[in-house]
């Protein structure tokens, strides 16, 4: 997929998450956002997934232009699988029925087809004996996973993740990425904000560095990360890579 | 004796171990109002009252019918009052706002009062029972409004940045996620707000509503035997409300999930 910002702008109060952003990613299959804290990447994210309207600016996916009033939004998240941190779920639905309510109430699939889709995702996936548990009754990671699920279930053009991992531990957090990778693996499109810069190097093609509300660096990950041109990106890699 | 000890929640508790301390419990309630009775020096005269039974059980089931009525208007008022708190257009909010601040910030005898004599009278309304039911459903939709409105803030942001970022819209939002939770936590408040509606009926007596509590004092009036009278009144309050407080333990356990 490709990617395209034109002066985007966003501000939250008196906070400029984003001032300005103009850039042209070329084609890319998987795209990480890296950068530090209140930087602006999950904005960004924000954006693309439409859950928010840029003050300015106006980005396009595959040259589309993105319309930011609300209806054009709504059509839009609907063909878009967005992951959060954590607590995707509803925790009054089962994992299953979790999956099953955006396709039977947004994709006008009947139940049965619903069941059938989300089933046989849960099979492929290893889920299948967590599907009539309750959000409380399974791990962080597994959460994820049916929260991932939900996402790929509605046929999307393509994954947004803000930090899927940020809220689990180690164990779980290998057992979310290695799913992710899976999914790349298989061909999907997605973009990943991430603070794990081993896993953003090799889960990804290209690679944007935000910092400032402004997107400091930006390229192919290998080089990105093997080379890195501006001061902030040396610094920042520099800190998270110490330990 | 050890046995009637409980020492953490959630331990199984012996049938025998209940009986026993209900037991005792009976005895000791029976043994305090035996004594009070007993020093009243009381000619208890049942007979006189038997012969108006029939105007006990009329009170009786009018205090249900209207109960159950305000019951059905009081959700109606107290949810489409908790979206007017949310509402994006501000006149709409604050008319909610104020309605909920006035309603549970006087007396109901009061608001019963004006609603009848005043607001009713304008309108031309005379029957009182329906002066009656609208007056309790009023009262009791502005508890309701705050309980469903604390409820729907009590779903997390994030629920509702998963139900925008699947598609879903405000009304699907609203039918699929905030209600279904919105309602379990309801249950035991809005229970206890049923069982309340049943005791405030009462008031309406002040308003000549033929209702439990008004034919209760007629009664007493024809037979000048108080206790005889107002004795049955609080079994039969209590025969409506300990049933309600049962149900909803038995719909809490039902409904409950862990968050």
């Amino acid at each position: 997929m490709q990617l395209e910002f034109c002066g985007l702008s966003k501000q939250f109060g008196e906070h400029q998450a984003l001032s300005d952003v103009t850039l042209t990613i070329p084609e890319f299959q998987a795209l990480a956002i890296i950068g530090p804290s209140g930087g602006g990447k999950t904005t960004l994210l924000r954006l693309i997934a439409g859950l928010e309207i840029p003050e300015k600016g106006h980005l396009s996916i595959n040259s589309r232009r993105l319309e930011v009033h609300e209806e054009a939004l709504l059509a839009h998240r609907r063909t878009v699988g967005t992951v959060f941190q954590a607590y995707n779920l509803f925790p009054h639905l089962t994992a299953l029925e979790n999956v099953v309510l955006p396709l039977v109430k947004v994709h006008g699939l009947s139940a049965r087809e619903a069941l059938d889709t989300a089933g046989a995702l849960f099979e492929r996936f290893q889920l299948a004996g967590h599907a009539q548990r309750r959000p409380a009754e399974l791990s962080g990671g597994q959460q994820q996973r049916v929260a991932i699920v939900r996402a790929i279930a509605i046929k999307p053009r393509f994954l947004l993740f803000d930090e899927p991992t940020s809220a689990l531990d180690p164990e779980m957090t290998a057992e979310v990425l290695d799913f992710i990778m899976e999914l790349r693996g298989e061909g999907r499109d997605l973009i990943i904000v991430t603070h794990n810069m081993g896993f953003a190097r090799e889960v990804s093609d290209q690679c944007l560095f935000i910092a400032d509300g402004e997107v400091q660096e930006s390229g192919h990950s290998s080089e990105l990360f093997r080379s890195p041109h501006t001061p902030s990106l040396v610094n920042f890699l520099a800190k998270v890579l110490r330990y | 004796m050890k046995q009637l000890i409980v020492h953490r929640d959630g331990q199984p508790v012996a049938v025998a171990a209940r009986i026993v301390s209900w037991l005792l419990v009976a005895l000791l309630t029976a043994a305090l109002f035996s004594f009070a009775f007993s020093r009243l020096q009381y000619g208890w005269e049942w007979d006189a009252i038997w012969q108006y039974r029939q105007k006990f059980l009329k009170g009786w089931l009018m205090t249900v019918i209207i109960s159950a009525a305000a019951l059905v208007g009081s959700l109606v008022i107290g949810l489409l009052t908790a979206l007017a708190r949310r509402s994006s257009l501000l006149p709409l909010r604050y008319s909610a706002l104020l309605y909920v601040e006035t309603i549970r910030g006087t007396p109901l005898l009061v608001q019963i009062l004006i609603l009848f004599y005043v607001v009713a009278n304008a309108f031309g309304v005379e029957n009182r029972y329906v002066v009656g039911i609208i007056t309790l459903s009023l009262f009791a939709g502005a508890y309701l409004a705050e309980m469903i409105r604390s409820g729907i803030d009590s779903i997390r942001d994030s629920q509702l940045e998963s139900a925008r970022a699947i598609g879903l819209t405000r009304s699907q939002t609203y039918r699929y996620v905030i209600f279904p939770q919105v309602v379990r936590q309801l249950i035991p408040p809005l229970t206890g707000q049923f069982a309340s509606i049943i005791k405030d009926s009462s008031l309406l007596s002040i308003i000549a509503v033929s209702e439990f509590t008004l034919n209760a004092q007629e009664v007493n009036a024809f037979t000048y035997s108080t206790l005889e009278s107002y004795l049955p009144l609080a079994v039969g309050y209590l025969l409506l409300t300990l049933p309600i407080s049962l149900i909803s333990r038995t719909l809490e356990r039902r409904f409950y999930f862990a968050t």
